[in-house]
């Protein structure tokens, strides 16, 4: 699948923004680690990898079982390591933090482990004996690949139903050049896919090419990692300019592809999440000289993480905060946003209006939710478009689970991963007639 | 400022930081080179007839990424020619006529010992060391630990040396033995002014786990070497302090094995050692670790109200007591500094595995509780714990009168119960 990406695309400009370790550092990182007993990393990775275990098999150069540790835990190991907010997960749980020592690169150390799995082409799993059951898979994102990747180690058939023409979700077309370059998400896809078995049909999409009683006929059942829909509008006048576009749509561009920035010497970004971040950093990034983060509460109140938007302010990017986009002005192409002040309750402040200069507008301010396509099937609960499930990915009618975005409304990878293997595990259970341990159903 | 310098057997030094006789101590720019840095002594890397030396010649011991924790050579006695190195001592003696230059002797007969010592006394020797302790190569000859391991040769040959030397003689005793008192005692009835130990441990640093052929390699063969380095301090440690507490002994000693810096030094003198000797940590990082070494150990002086080397020169040997005096009454248990504690609980895991199953995990904290009733005060969890003064091993009260095993059996004095014997 590769061989579908161009080789020139914007994001190719991008270098890691984390180096990778090489191997006498890593073996001297992972010598550091204490090896704690219970220890708080492993409970605050949504896979619960043994963190320690897998370091401590650096560190005695067991690379092979290191990385047979992680992957036995989180199939998308390699792009997580690369991917994860670290920095409030594992690593923001090591207890060097209370010790006021530097905690240990758990990330990196990962990235060791996986990336040298795949250079050496190691293959730690095969598929289960047959059960003759077929699942179907909506969506061929990081939930997806990591449900039907556990699916075939129980000997479930899998079909993944795609409506890109590539497979990878948002991990290909979402993940910021400098943490991940789409060629990467997509060996890692392959690689995956790699256990065999696995039938992937792109440009497929569930619920009008495919019905979704057809898949509940067809198959014995059903798993949705949609993932999430397209950039919401603002709602303001001129959105429509040439220039303006939705965050992630712009940064699907750029990584599958080429956007031209040349002209742009300068961008607005609205919104104050972590999409509106890696926006304004990949502009920076592409060159734009001045790079505009508009945000309607302050700094504290931004979802986005304060490590990224640290990295945002080294990559020279600004914020006007308190400020919303009244307008979208421009002589056939975007020129200026139209600005007001904001209060604390997010009330426009009288008078005080103002206009920043812009030949790029990315929104990022959420992203539509799939999870009412799904709503037709009784049985099914929607909340504010995102199909409640248990921790089982069970969404409340027989045989149909779910897990990632289109669940939690936009989480990270290794959410996804933790829940596509979970609900792999609730699908067996179901298919086989196994009770799950500790199943709390909605319905 | 307090006085460093010391007296070994005779053998006077400004300080008492020696280079041991080995690879940093081969030739004469190196040992100038080695004063100049602040060196007080060297022992000249043994004399006799001259060798040929294989590659490789070292093996490293890595422990949890610490390179060189401990380290093994095979290289043997100095394969230079013996008149370059005569005239490279009487070089460095006319350059540095403050520093000692012990001459260390590996020969075989009378005669051989009697004509090598005159001629090192005539380069300018201050003091003489016989190497009776090399435990590879050369005691296949008959030489090196094929005599520190027989006290009739060992007293028989310190005798020859003893009678043919004006200056001191200090003999280098192998570690390589079951119990060294009888071997630092037959040097002492051949006469010698002093003792040197431990040389080196018989071993295999290691084994190349994809050729099938011990390290270091040579070739495709491998052979047993000499064991050195941080990671022997105990072993030399006991040594020293075994024949330091001996009544009969008393002869001074020169400590060896292991030193790597001034706290290493402190531990020698304070088990008896009025000088200590340096190899591998000099091979590992270089001269210049003898800046820390003499500045550590002037500012452990001030601290401790030391004005002079001797002061100090086995001031913890009448506390090494045997198993049987030490007090069964006295009692400790772990106390967990739950402010400093950042939750790791590796003592956890310790004492669960590896101790008496006292210290467990509570709800709602990452600080464990220690059962107190339980906990045998052995220490493990303050051994393992990365945060410094965490875990306190803090003594208990408990009201019974000090007891030792040998005054229970002796004397029926009552120990206090058992912990964690159930």
């Amino acid at each position: 699948m590769t061989a579908h990406l161009p080789p020139q695309r914007s994001e190719t400009v991008f270098e890691d923004f984390k180096l990778p370790l090489l191997h006498d550092a890593a073996v001297a990182e992972a010598n550091r680690c204490l090896f704690c007993h219970d220890a708080p990393c492993i409970n605050a990775c949504p896979t619960h990898i043994d963190i320690p275990q897998f370091i401590r098999k650096i560190a005695t150069e067991n690379v092979h079982g290191s990385a047979k540790t992680i992957f036995e835990s989180n199939i998308l190991g390699m792009s997580c390591a690369r991917v994860c907010p670290v920095e409030v997960l594992c690593v923001g749980a090591c207890v060097y933090n209370d010790l006021h020592q530097p905690p240990i690169a758990i990330g990196r150390l990962q990235r060791y482990a996986t990336d040298e799995a795949y250079a050496q082409g190691w293959r730690f799993f095969e598929a289960g004996a047959p059960t003759g059951k077929r699942v179907a898979l909506i969506g061929a994102g990081p939930a997806s690949l990591a449900a039907a990747h556990e699916l075939r180690r129980l000997g479930h058939a899998c079909t993944i139903l795609e409506r890109r023409a590539n497979i990878g979700g948002l991990n290909a077309n979402g993940v910021a050049p400098y943490k991940m370059k789409a060629d990467r998400a997509l060996s890692e896809a392959e690689w995956v896919l790699s256990i065999g078995g696995i039938e992937v049909r792109t440009g497929v999409n569930a619920g009008t090419d495919v019905t979704l009683e057809s898949l509940e006929k067809d198959f014995d059942a059903v798993f949705v990692g949609a993932g999430l829909g397209a950039d919401s509008a603002l709602g303001v006048p001129g959105e429509g300019l040439p220039g303006v576009s939705g965050a992630v749509a712009w940064i699907e561009a750029m990584k599958l592809g080429t956007v031209d920035v040349s002209t742009v010497r300068r961008a607005v970004v609205v919104g104050g999440g972590n999409t509106a971040i890696d926006a304004a950093r990949e502009a920076r990034g592409l060159g734009i000289p001045h790079v505009t983060m508009l945000y309607r509460g302050l700094q504290d109140g931004m979802s986005g993480y304060a490590h990224e938007w640290k990295a945002a302010l080294v990559d020279g990017v600004e914020a006007e905060w308190q400020a919303v986009a009244v307008a979208i002005e421009g002589d056939g192409r975007v020129q200026r946003v139209r600005c007001v002040r904001v209060d604390a309750a997010k009330r426009p402040v009288p008078g005080s209006e103002f206009t920043v200069e812009a030949e790029l507008v990315l929104l990022a301010i959420g992203q539509s939710k799939l999870g009412d396509t799904m709503a037709a099937l009784p049985g099914i609960r929607v909340e504010r478009g995102c199909i409640r499930v248990d921790e089982h990915g069970f969404t409340g009618r027989p045989r149909w689970y779910a897990g990632g975005d289109c669940t939690s409304g936009g989480q990270e990878v290794v959410n996804a991963a933790a829940e596509g293997k979970a609900a792999a595990h609730g699908i067996h259970a179901e298919l086989t007639g196994n009770a799950k341990a500790g199943s709390k159903r909605h319905a | 400022m307090p006085d460093l310098t010391t007296n070994t057997g005779g053998i006077r030094s400004p300080n008492p930081f020696w280079l041991a006789s080995a690879p940093p101590a081969n030739s004469g720019r190196q040992i100038q080179r080695a004063f100049e840095a602040g060196w007080g002594g060297a022992v000249w890397k043994t004399l006799g007839v001259p060798v040929q030396n294989v590659s490789s010649r070292f093996g490293g011991l890595t422990i949890r990424g610490v390179q060189g924790a401990g380290f093994n050579n095979i290289e043997l006695i100095t394969d230079r020619p013996l008149e370059v190195n005569l005239r490279e001592i009487a070089e460095t003696k006319r350059l540095f006529p403050h520093n000692p230059i012990i001459v260390s002797l590996m020969v075989e007969t009378e005669a051989e010992w009697k004509d090598i010592i005159k001629r090192s006394i005539d380069a300018g020797a201050d003091g003489l060391e016989l190497n009776f302790g090399c435990p590879h190569g050369m005691c296949e000859r008959g030489m090196g630990s094929a005599v520190g391991q027989e006290p009739a040769v060992n007293e028989r040959i310190t005798g020859w040396a003893v009678k043919y030397s004006t200056v001191p003689v200090l003999v280098k005793l192998t570690p390589n033995v079951g119990n060294i008192v009888p071997h630092g005692m037959a040097a002492k009835r051949g006469g010698a002014h002093g003792v040197s130990l431990i040389n080196t441990i018989k071993s295999i640093i290691g084994v190349d786990i994809d050729r099938f052929v011990p390290l270091p390699r040579v070739g495709g063969l491998s052979t047993n070497g000499g064991y050195c380095g941080a990671a022997v301090k105990p072993i030399a440690l006991h040594m020293v302090a075994a024949l330091a507490r001996e009544r009969e002994f008393g002869l001074p000693i020169s400590g060896i094995g292991g030193v790597s810096n001034w706290r290493d030094a402190v531990e020698f003198i304070l088990l008896g050692s009025s000088t200590v000797q340096v190899a591998t940590e000099v091979m590992l990082r270089g001269y210049g670790i003898v800046e820390d070494m003499t500045d550590g150990l002037q500012q452990y002086m001030r601290t401790h109200g030391f004005e002079r080397i001797d002061q100090m020169v086995g001031k913890a040997v009448p506390t090494y007591s045997e198993w049987g005096h030490l007090d069964m009454n006295y009692e400790t248990v772990a106390k967990i500094d739950a402010d400093r504690c950042i939750g790791c609980q590796l003592c956890v895991a310790a004492c669960h595995d590896g101790a008496h199953q006292c210290i467990h995990p509570q709800e709602g904290t990452r600080v464990p509780h220690v059962d107190e009733s339980e906990c045998v005060g052995c220490n493990l969890c303050q051994i393992v714990c990365p945060v410094p003064g965490c875990i306190d091993m803090a003594q208990v009260e408990n009201g019974h009168a000090p007891a030792s095993w040998n005054q229970h059996v002796n004397e029926g004095r009552a120990l206090r119960p058992k912990k964690g014997a159930h």
